[in-house]
């Protein structure tokens, strides 16, 4: 994927064939249009992302509803009736205040109400947002220095690939979801400093880092792997052959044959970094209160499982589907961006 | 056709009567025997009675350790009376400085070695040796004390504690006098162990005791068991009762949600802990006769530390008491069935209690309404709008939820708040110690004992505070020095008039509301869910549910 304009051959309406010229990314386009699973997807994760998006005028001008702030005394519609979102149960010993129900109102708790009285469908889109902006964040972080790491690795060889491959074996060698947790733990409770730079351990940048950095070597192995592939090929040879300076290998000839990898890899990071995030959220050391997540939403529902599932299933099903989306959105991209990829898989199963 | 029908249903009702009787007979009719099965999400770490100083612990070792004195084991208030239990009785001499305690003969631990006085002398030393968490709060009025607990390990009590081996007596030698030493020596710091014990915290290692029940084995990541002590001999029914069940075993490791469906089954027959929320009004309704929902002498509250910003700030802190809003907390805790909405430090019935709450719509005596308007006020005359502020809380269900609502008031008046949750092992000490900068967090005190003291004085007084240490109990470093003066006046004053040290007591907890270094949230009453076959529920105020008092069918 040089950048070199390639030929395709297309049907015209009169039935003829017709010779197009191409560049490699109309054709990968054209073959990414042509996977209605993955355009399907595509729409499915940008309903989600719009919607959340949106949070704010949900809350403020559908729902009227505050999603971060306790509404224990709160009030709201249910068929023409004001009705308290915290239910007082008034049989037997009277025991338990139980939060109210899905409604399926949009303007009165549409999902119903947490154990603090918050509206679950405002906090629904909020805590969206920022596990999409978590997920996205770190995804960034990881295709980035990955990118960085791997090309230098690769393209240098000799002791600086020595070093930075040893380096990713050490963040390989632990479990990643162990890893994340520990970082999480220490540095939940203080922060992280470096020098001028200060993060609070209430920040969303401080779980962004953390995720973005564990994943560092899924993404740079294989980028390593392409640069050292394609340092071997002709046309690198020939631009050395002419005299191109080191800079100018890496930048006109590696780094746009290695794009694809990481354009290819960069949705399922982010299906991956959203998982991770909640998973760290619903163990307390992710985003803290009274920042939501999906996986604080998550935990929080944990508190209600019993008598308000809704609290727990919303935010599980707004991950699931993202997540759905996300890859195969991703296996979409791989196929346009490689078809032989595809081909060679379909000679497998044949 | 019609017949057989009415025979059926006549069959059918016959079979639910005999299931009826029998599980009303099974709760109604004392039985000696079977095991009690309790649980517990955790262990509550050492097994040493001199170490350990947690509610999960204490109310086993009721049955398995005694001390000189004891806490009557009755149900309600009764229990707070102290009775002689080791001791057959004392004498006061020496201005009331000089207690002398005669020792009951016959009396065997659990590993069939005999109690002497020597076991008594050198137990009232271990509590310094093991550094005891109330050796310097409790025991430090003995003369020897102050040397111990600088140096723990030569410990003596040289002058303070000595025993007459041919009068079966044990003298305890005081600095001055002290009304509430009958209280502290029947806590189970003060529990008579064999006077070869370790002089270190015994950890999972059994020490035999002298209850009707001695610790078989303890293993910490699954199982607690107590069995019947073959020396034991009731002596004293008030003081150690022998027990129903032959065993009893505390097992760890499920969660709450489980542990409250596994005693609905049958499985087990109690919890230690607090019901989930979403399983109240189950347990209320369905299981109501298995519910037993109790008063405590209690509080949960926010201390503010006083010596970091914002809270260094008396306005900053008076706004966090005005704007809380105690009803919505009475809902986190279950409801006005679990919880009553409080501003000041001593729970309702306790002694010195005067009711007093400033922080609400009306100031008078009981809390009607947040007054959050004020509180914004307070806080932009503090000068410290915008502040940062983390609340701290356990990740227990309860305690997150109190934070997060603490949070979310706190941004409601103008700082900037958020929530984070440690582990409920490390809240307590990680709250305690200064170098961890916590700001605000959410704590609960149930008393060791009926005083006001054990309120007032040890959760405010400047004695309580310790810098940088994990055990600073004064957890807001809050010392003021004429209400500690005026504390050292009314312990002073308990030792000859005990109504009118209380009448002081009471003004004292109202200079600690005005003074705000907590805020005051509700005070909670006590759930106990209990199986259907456990019969004979027994409550004591002092140390709760009396489990060896209840039999098992």
């Amino acid at each position: 994927m040089s950048g070199a304009i390639v030929d395709e051959v297309l049907a015209s309406p009169g039935g003829d064939l017709v010779i197009a010229a191409a560049s490699p990314w109309q054709l990968a386009r054209r073959r990414l249009l042509r996977n209605r699973v993955a355009l399907v997807m595509a729409a499915l994760l940008a309903v989600i992302v719009t919607l959340c998006l949106c949070a704010p005028l949900y809350a403020h001008h559908i729902a009227h509803t505050h999603p971060f702030q306790s509404s224990l005394d709160a009030t709201t519609i249910v068929n023409g009736k004001r009705v308290p979102v915290m239910v007082q149960s008034t049989e037997g010993l009277g025991l338990g205040v139980t939060p109210i129900g899905p409604t399926w109102d949009l303007h009165h708790y549409f999902l119903g109400a947490d154990e603090q009285g918050r509206d679950v469908a405002a906090r629904l889109l909020y805590g969206g947002r920022n596990s999409l902006l978590i997920g996205t964040a770190a995804a960034l972080i990881t295709c980035t220095l990955a990118v960085l790491i791997g090309v230098v690795a690769g393209f240098f060889g000799g002791l600086l690939d020595g070093v930075l491959s040893r380096f990713l074996d050490l963040i390989w060698a632990f479990p990643v979801y162990l890893l994340a947790i520990s970082l999480s733990t220490v540095l939940i409770a203080r922060g992280i400093s470096f020098g001028p730079f200060h993060l609070e351990s209430g920040s969303l940048l401080l779980p962004i880092t953390i995720i973005g950095v564990v994943y560092i070597p899924y993404v740079a192995r294989p980028v390593r792997g392409e640069v050292l592939s394609i340092r071997r090929r002709e046309f690198v040879e020939a631009a050395i052959g002419l005299g191109a300076s080191n800079w100018r290998l890496l930048w006109n000839e590696v780094l746009p044959n290695v794009i694809t990898t990481v354009i290819v890899l960069f949705p399922l990071m982010l299906a991956i970094d959203m998982l991770t995030e909640a998973a760290l959220s619903f163990l307390s050391i992710g985003v803290q209160a009274p920042q939501a997540s999906w996986g604080t939403i998550i935990l929080d529902g944990q508190d209600v499982l019993y008598t308000r599932p809704a609290v727990a299933l919303a935010p599980g099903i707004a991950i699931a589907l993202t997540v759905l989306a996300l890859n195969v959105l991703g296996d979409g991209i791989r196929d346009a961006l490689d078809p032989r990829a595809k081909l060679r898989r379909t000679d497998k199963e044949s | 056709m019609r017949d057989r029908k009415s025979r059926v249903v006549v069959a059918l009702v016959a079979i639910i009567g005999v299931v009826a009787t029998g599980t009303s007979s099974a709760r109604t009719t004392s039985h000696r025997g079977g095991t009690l099965k309790l649980l517990a999400k955790a262990a509550g770490g050492t097994l040493d009675p001199q170490v350990n100083y947690t509610l999960q612990y204490w109310q086993l070792y009721q049955a398995t350790y005694d001390g000189l004195l004891a806490f009557k084991k009755a149900g309600g208030s009764e229990a707070f009376k102290v009775v002689p239990d080791l001791a057959s009785g004392y004498k006061l001499s020496n201005g009331d400085k000089t207690w002398t305690f005669t020792l009951r003969k016959g009396i065997k631990f659990s590993n069939g070695q005999t109690v002497t006085v020597n076991d008594v002398v050198a137990s009232l030393r271990r509590i310094f040796k093991v550094k005891s968490p109330t050796a310097g709060g409790f025991y430090s009025g003995i003369i020897g004390a102050s040397k111990c607990l600088k140096v723990p390990a030569t410990c003596t009590l040289a002058g303070g504690v000595s025993a007459n081996a041919a009068k079966n007596t044990v003298t305890i030698n005081l600095t001055a006098p002290d009304p509430e030493f009958t209280y502290k020596l029947a806590v189970p710091h003060a529990s008579i162990l064999p006077a070869n014990s370790p002089p270190n915290d015994a950890g999972t290692k059994l020490l035999p005791g002298t209850g009707a029940y001695y610790f078989a084995s303890y293993n910490p990541n699954k199982q607690l068991v107590m069995k019947r002590n073959p020396y034991f001999k009731e002596w004293s029914h008030d003081a150690m009762p022998d027990g129903y069940p032959d065993q009893i075993t505390q097992s760890f490791g499920l969660t709450v949600e489980a542990q409250i469906t596994a005693i609905e089954n049958g499985q087990y027959d109690w919890t230690l802990e607090a019901p989930p929320a979403d399983r109240l009004t189950e347990m209320g309704t369905k299981y109501a006769a298995q519910t037993h929902v109790e008063t405590l002498t209690a509080f949960w509250y926010a201390p503010m530390n006083v010596n970091l910003a914002p809270f260094t700030s008396l306005k900053a802190r008076q706004a966090v008491n005005y704007a809380i809003d105690r009803n919505a907390l009475v809902k986190i805790f279950g409801g006005p069935k679990l919880a009553v909405p409080s501003c000041q430090v001593l729970p309702p019935g306790f002694p010195g209690n005067k009711p007093y709450c400033p922080y609400t719509k009306n100031p008078g005596t009981t809390w009607s309404a947040p007054d959050v308007a004020k509180a914004k006020q307070l806080v932009n005359e503090s000068g410290q709008k915008g502040a940062k502020v983390t609340v701290l809380s356990s990740d227990d269900e309860v305690n997150k939820a109190v934070g997060v609502y603490l949070a979310s008031v706190l941004n409601q008046i103008g700082f900037k708040a958020t929530a984070k949750t440690i582990s409920g092992n490390i809240f307590f000490t990680y709250a305690q110690n200064t170098k961890n900068k916590v700001q605000i967090n959410v704590q609960q005190w149930y008393q060791d004992y009926p005083a006001a003291s054990d309120f007032l004085h040890i959760l405010f007084g400047c004695e309580s505070f310790h810098p940088g240490s994990d055990s600073s109990i004064n957890i807001a470093g809050f010392c003021n020095k004429p209400i500690n003066d005026e504390m050292h006046k009314a312990l002073k004053l308990e030792q000859t008039n005990f109504p009118a040290a209380n009448q002081l007591w009471a003004k004292i907890d109202k200079q600690v509301t005005d003074q705000a270094p907590m805020a005051t949230l509700f005070t909670p009453r006590h759930i106990d869910f209990v199986s259907k076959r456990v019969g004979n529920f027994v409550f004591s105020k002092q140390f709760y549910w009396l489990v060896d008092q209840s039999w098992v069918q």
